[in-house]
């Protein structure tokens, strides 16, 4: 009897003050929503990132020139052409616990099909570069050993490139391109990893390393060597191992102007990552200052309503209900009040979040975390502020709350 | 019926001690409808409050059906009210935005009594002060100052109360309503019930058989009309 009196009484209340109902909810709702949404929407952006690194392959170390010096000015790194086929024989033939060890040369040319053309970046490689750097093939083949053998005039097309030249999910296998005014039969389209920016694998044109160092650049530097330890606990011996070899073999003895460096895919994810994490504490902050107004919101609904109710704790006291049933019922309202107000916020700030991605290229992650925290604060937010005015209330004598301005 | 016996009530400000009531002693028998009467500042709410078990007195006693109140503590004085105390207030003081009904019936909620015989009882009250049928689900701010009151006179009734205290229940109320109000107080008394009437008009005061007339906190008069 008694608790079916307080769902009853909570119901009619609530339902009977609706606009006071309405607004104590949206603060509670929009405190939680935004910050599910925000923290989904962080947390999107780090593991997108961190995806797209993880794209360009698995257990990669990256061996680049180091910055040619003439005179005092440095190059940048990479601008020295120090690495050469024999470091990669040597790498391949002395280094243990590796995969598979890839060279490139690139560089970018104007490329032009039947009727397009566009300029992009051409990699000169190796068959093992397609295992290295987790190519996966739409149309055709990757280069073969046999094609990297004979210096053969083929290409392979990234699915961006193949879209420029030949138009979209056209399958272009068979024609040709010309690069730098030289023929090049297309073999294969690779399928598209979603890559951006600069090095984007999506609009690179692969062609066998020999024909690239032959008939394009005329040297026989390679512009990095892409290395694939076997496994990810092996990655810091193997770097090690790349170092002290090529050492020894550019005769340096202070590993310190060394001609060369070397970048794994850890330093890559943990530079983002840390850089996301920025803006995933960006977005937390925004959030929390939401979370913190909806809590305002809700504390001032609570108590400006406070007179108003005194009286009706008063009266409610006068006619002879008992204290502890006056607590208990502004209690149940309180709950209510934060339960309805959590239950619609975590489904706004859901759909916030399946919004974003269905309409831009993030993938957002919704956090249990972000949510227990959410609903965590409004929900004590709301319930001690529905709560104590009206339990101090109950503890007036019953006239004193009556006559309460 | 109700008696009390040296009535005092001290309120404290600071160092300062106000008596509220002096000493107050008088009878009420089964049955009375009596006005207590006196100005402002006169000690009557006070009165009304230990009357009504709202509050307790610094000394004296007070029995209600033979029961000491003065020492209750809160739980027990609310359950005092609850089964032996209707209030009718000057404020109406009923619940905005709720029905006429849900209001009659606050005084139950929480008790054993089924849904069913509330709604009952709540019906048998509103008939009682002759509100009409059609009004009993009309929400309570909807309805006019004398149908206010007579929802909280219907509520005061609910649990059958040995008396009913009505605190300036005309004071929100023009002449002609309070005319009615009153009037409907006079035949609860015809009816049995007992009736303990607040009022700082001798107008009001006059439609009760006895008045008890309070200054600075003692009784200056206590006399039956004819």
């Amino acid at each position: 009897m008694i608790i079916r009196d307080i769902f009853q009484e909570t119901f009619y209340s609530l339902s009977a003050n609706k606009i006071r109902s309405g607004l104590t909810i949206l603060g509670i709702v929009i405190g939680i929503a935004s910050v599910i949404a925000m923290v989904a929407i962080g947390q999107g952006a780090q593991a997108s990132i961190s995806s797209k690194i993880q794209a360009i392959g698995s257990n990669l170390i990256m061996v680049r020139p180091g910055a040619q010096k003439s005179g005092g000015v440095s190059g940048g790194a990479g601008s020295a052409q120090t690495l050469t086929l024999e470091d990669v024989a040597a790498i391949k033939s002395e280094v243990k616990n590796i995969k598979a060890v890839a060279p490139e040369v690139s560089r970018r040319y104007q490329i032009t099909a039947k009727s397009a053309n566009t300029n992009t970046q051409i990699t000169g490689t190796v068959p093992d570069y397609q295992a290295v750097r987790s190519v996966s093939m739409d149309l055709g083949s990757f280069i073969t050993e046999y094609q990297a053998k004979a210096s053969a005039k083929v290409a392979v097309l990234g699915s961006a490139s193949r879209d420029e030249l030949f138009g979209t999910n056209a399958n272009p296998i068979g024609e040709k391109i010309r690069i730098n005014n030289i023929d090049f039969d297309v073999i294969g389209v690779t399928k598209s990893k979603g890559g951006s920016g600069f090095n984007n694998p999506d609009e690179a044109i692969y062609v066998p390393l020999s024909s690239a160092q032959s008939y394009l650049i005329g040297n026989k530097y390679v512009s990095s060597i892409s290395v694939a330890a076997s496994s990810q606990e092996m990655m810091t011996a193997v770097q090690n191992q790349i170092t002290d070899l090529l050492l020894k073999r550019h005769n340096i003895t202070d590993a310190s102007s060394a001609d060369f460096s070397l970048m794994n895919q850890t330093d890559i994810i943990e530079t983002a990552s840390s850089v996301t994490g920025t803006l995933t504490i960006l977005l937390a902050s925004i959030a929390g200052i939401s979370l913190l107004v909806g809590g305002i919101g809700i504390m001032n609904m609570m108590l400006t309503t406070v007179t108003e109710r005194t009286r009706e704790i008063g009266l409610r006291k006068a006619v002879g209900i008992k204290k502890i049933y006056i607590n208990m019922q502004f209690l149940a309202e309180a709950v209510a009040l934060t339960f309805l107000g959590g239950v619609l916020g975590i489904l706004i700030g859901w759909a916030a979040s399946l919004l974003v991605s269905k309409f831009s290229t993030l993938t957002t992650q919704i956090s249990p975390n972000s949510i227990f925290l959410a609903v965590g604060v409004s929900a004590a937010v709301g319930i001690v502020f529905g709560f104590y005015p009206a339990r101090r209330a109950a503890n007036l004598s019953p006239m004193e709350a009556l006559r309460y301005e | 019926m109700i008696e009390c016996r040296n009535l005092k009530k001290i309120y404290t400000n600071g160092d300062v001690e106000t008596a509220a009531l002096g000493g107050v002693s008088f009878r009420v028998e089964k049955g009375e409808f009596v006005s207590i009467i006196g100005p402002s500042g006169s000690g009557k709410s006070t009165l009304m409050h230990i009357l009504g078990a709202l509050d307790v007195p610094t000394s004296g006693q007070y029995f209600l059906d033979g029961k000491e109140v003065s020492q209750l503590n809160d739980d027990e004085l609310s359950e005092l009210r609850r089964e032996r105390i209707g209030f009718v207030f000057q404020a109406f003081n009923l619940l905005p935005r709720t029905t006429v009904l849900r209001n009659v019936t606050l005084p139950l909620l929480y008790s054993k009594t089924s849904l069913k015989e509330r709604e009952k009882k709540a019906r048998q009250c509103l008939r009682y002060v002759g509100m009409e049928e059609s009004k009993f689900y009309n929400m309570s701010n909807q309805l006019s100052g004398g149908q206010m009151q007579r929802v909280a006179i219907a509520r005061s009734l609910i649990n059958d109360p040995a008396i009913i205290l009505a605190d300036e229940p005309t004071g929100n109320l023009d002449t002609k309503t309070s005319q009615i109000v009153m009037k409907a107080f006079q035949e609860l008394n015809h009816k049995g019930h007992t009736i303990i009437l607040i009022t700082h008009e001798p107008d009001i005061a006059k439609y009760a058989q006895r008045i008890i007339s309070i200054r600075d906190g003692r009784i200056e008069s206590d006399r039956r009309s004819s």
